[in-house]
């Protein structure tokens, strides 16, 4: 077991990649005698877009927590660039209604910060006017949002996001996808997304890696839709359902420009 | 003129309401009121040994209670069975041996009920002191990583990614609640005293908007609630502990009450702008 914090890119393995930024290799988690991950290796480079898909107990959740640090693999190593900047927007974040606590007071948690830059945060996430809101009082989609804004705050170098998506309507999920991928080429950042919902990956991820405790396969979108490995685990939903995404996409663009409502 | 034993009583008194409300507030949004059930029910235990060890009884109290919190502490990530099942095996463990232990020897003096409903006679001018002492340290640690508190609280894996030493300041609440719990039972008594943690801010909770509100409401109310009970309980002869316990629920009910009617009022004004947005759509 070894968690290296410092030093260059511990294997050559990411020859292939000019500049690592997240690089797990063989990693092996056990937890309560059960094995949770096995073997994994990933690798995330400097402003890459890397979307890990997998059904409910692959171990999702797991790798993304491996990544950050907050849990040691039983096997291999788990590395990241010193000095990385990393933020973070947890899967759940339980609210207990006893805590009264406003946005940007939630915002302010994440650091000190003058109050202009948390307008400014939730405004790139597409809120606007309800820094005074309590968190407790946000819908789903607003709390993903504001989970966001508070990542985006510390300008991280690395944005991970678990299930971003969840709790979130269909037309908020391809809003928040799209964000996404605004942020990544406006501020160059890379981005680990994980996401249980083969019915939508977005169509700007550089690598889909599809995990089942192991690496399944990954690659472009288009070349996992066509893996047999993807195909046996998920069937073959997903790669239909990519179209539709860019079909729908081009949708909203199109009827934005003729100044009509979409529906 | 106020008799000194009054005087030290309501001082200290005072200094546990103002850490109480902080403190408190976090026992609260971590639920940790079994937690301090747990410390105050094992605290006769830590009585009776310091006493079989010849220590003074507070300083053991302090020991004790500290070093079960940082067994709790450590116990926080074992997983096989809930931790309000944990923490009720300990309190009344702890507790059932003490009374155990106090049995065997008898030539140990000790006023049970003193320590079970508290005695406000027995607030020394050391006990004070130590309450003085638990203020300080409690209100610069507080100021300093209040931020860090409440994010942790909030949520723990974020605010570790985000650089807060959860374990280490998580321990910290722990030995301040320890500690305020130790030092609030020579008053209220060991059945009692969480009360005085949990209350105050309870009935502060429906007036705060921000979590730093909540806490030094929770401050007022608990240091108004110990002015009034041990006056009364000066004035016409009751308990002093139950007295300030019971003036602490009375505003948490008036609290509660008061809130619901004026939320009551204000979504009857909202009601017809409510329809009337209806109708237009």
């Amino acid at each position: 077991m070894q968690v290296q914090a410092t030093g260059p890119s511990p294997t050559s393995a990411a020859a292939g990649l000019a500049d690592p930024i997240v690089e797990l290799s063989g990693v092996t988690v056990e937890l309560d005698d059960r094995t949770i991950l096995e073997d994994v290796d990933l690798v995330v480079g400097t402003g890459e877009l890397v979307t890990v898909i997998g059904p409910n107990g692959a171990g999702k959740t797991t790798l993304v927590k491996t990544v950050l640090g907050l849990l040691a693999p039983t096997a291999g190593s788990a590395w990241i660039r010193p000095g990385v900047r990393i933020g973070y927007a947890p899967q759940h974040l339980p609210l207990d209604r006893s805590i009264p606590i406003d946005v940007a007071g939630f915002l302010a948690l994440g650091g000190a910060r003058p109050h202009s830059e948390f307008a400014a945060a939730l405004a790139e996430v597409g809120l606007h006017g309800i820094e005074r809101r309590q968190m407790a009082a946000l819908s789903g989609g607003e709390l993903r949002r504001v989970l966001l804004a508070r990542a985006l705050l510390r300008r991280p170098d690395l944005l991970v996001l678990d299930e971003p998506l969840s709790g979130v309507d269909v037309t908020g999920q391809l809003e928040l996808y799209e964000l996404i991928g605004d942020i990544r080429s406006r501020r160059g950042c890379a981005v680990l997304l994980v996401s249980h919902d083969l019915h939508l990956v977005m169509a700007t991820t550089d690598r889909v890696v599809c995990l089942d405790r192991h690496v399944c396969c990954s690659g472009t979108p288009e070349t996992v839709a066509r893996d047999p490995r993807f195909l046996n685990l998920f069937g073959d939903r997903f790669g239909t359902l990519v179209a539709l995404y860019h079909h729908h996409h081009v949708c909203r663009h199109d009827a934005a420009a003729r100044g009509e409502l979409g529906p | 003129m106020i008799e000194p034993f009054l005087l030290r009583a309501l001082l200290a008194g005072l200094g546990i309401a103002l850490v109480a409300g902080p403190l408190g507030a976090f026992v609260v949004w971590r639920r940790l009121a079994i937690f301090g059930e747990a410390l105050a029910h094992s605290a006769l235990l830590g009585v009776v040994l310091a006493l079989l060890l010849a220590l003074d009884p507070t300083l053991g109290l302090l020991l004790f209670a500290a070093l079960l919190a940082c067994a709790l502490w450590a116990l926080e990530d074992q997983r096989l069975l809930p931790t309000d099942t944990i923490l009720s095996t300990l309190a009344h463990g702890a507790l059932a041996l003490g009374l155990v232990v106090l049995s065997f020897v008898d030539w140990l003096r000790l006023d049970l009920m003193a320590y079970l409903f508290g005695d406000i006679l027995a607030v020394s001018e050391r006990d004070l002191l130590l309450v003085v002492a638990l203020l300080a340290v409690v209100s610069a640690v507080l100021a300093r990583h209040w931020r860090a508190l409440v994010s942790l609280t909030i949520e723990p894996d974020l605010a570790r990614v985000e650089g807060v030493p959860v374990r280490r300041l998580r321990l910290v609440l722990d030995l301040f609640i320890a500690g305020t719990i130790a030092l609030g039972m020579k008053l209220v008594g060991i059945v009692l005293v969480v009360s005085l943690l949990v209350v105050p801010v309870a009935a502060a909770r429906p007036w705060a908007r921000t979590p730093e509100q909540m806490a030094l409401f929770g401050s007022l109310v608990g240091a108004l609630a110990t002015l009034i009970g041990l006056t009364l309980s000066a004035a016409v002869d009751i308990p002093s502990g139950p007295a300030i316990v019971v003036t602490a629920v009375f505003s948490f009910l008036a609290s509660s009450g008061m809130h619901r009617v004026l939320e009551r009022r204000g979504s009857g004004r909202a009601r017809p702008s409510l329809a009337r947005r209806g109708g237009a759509r």
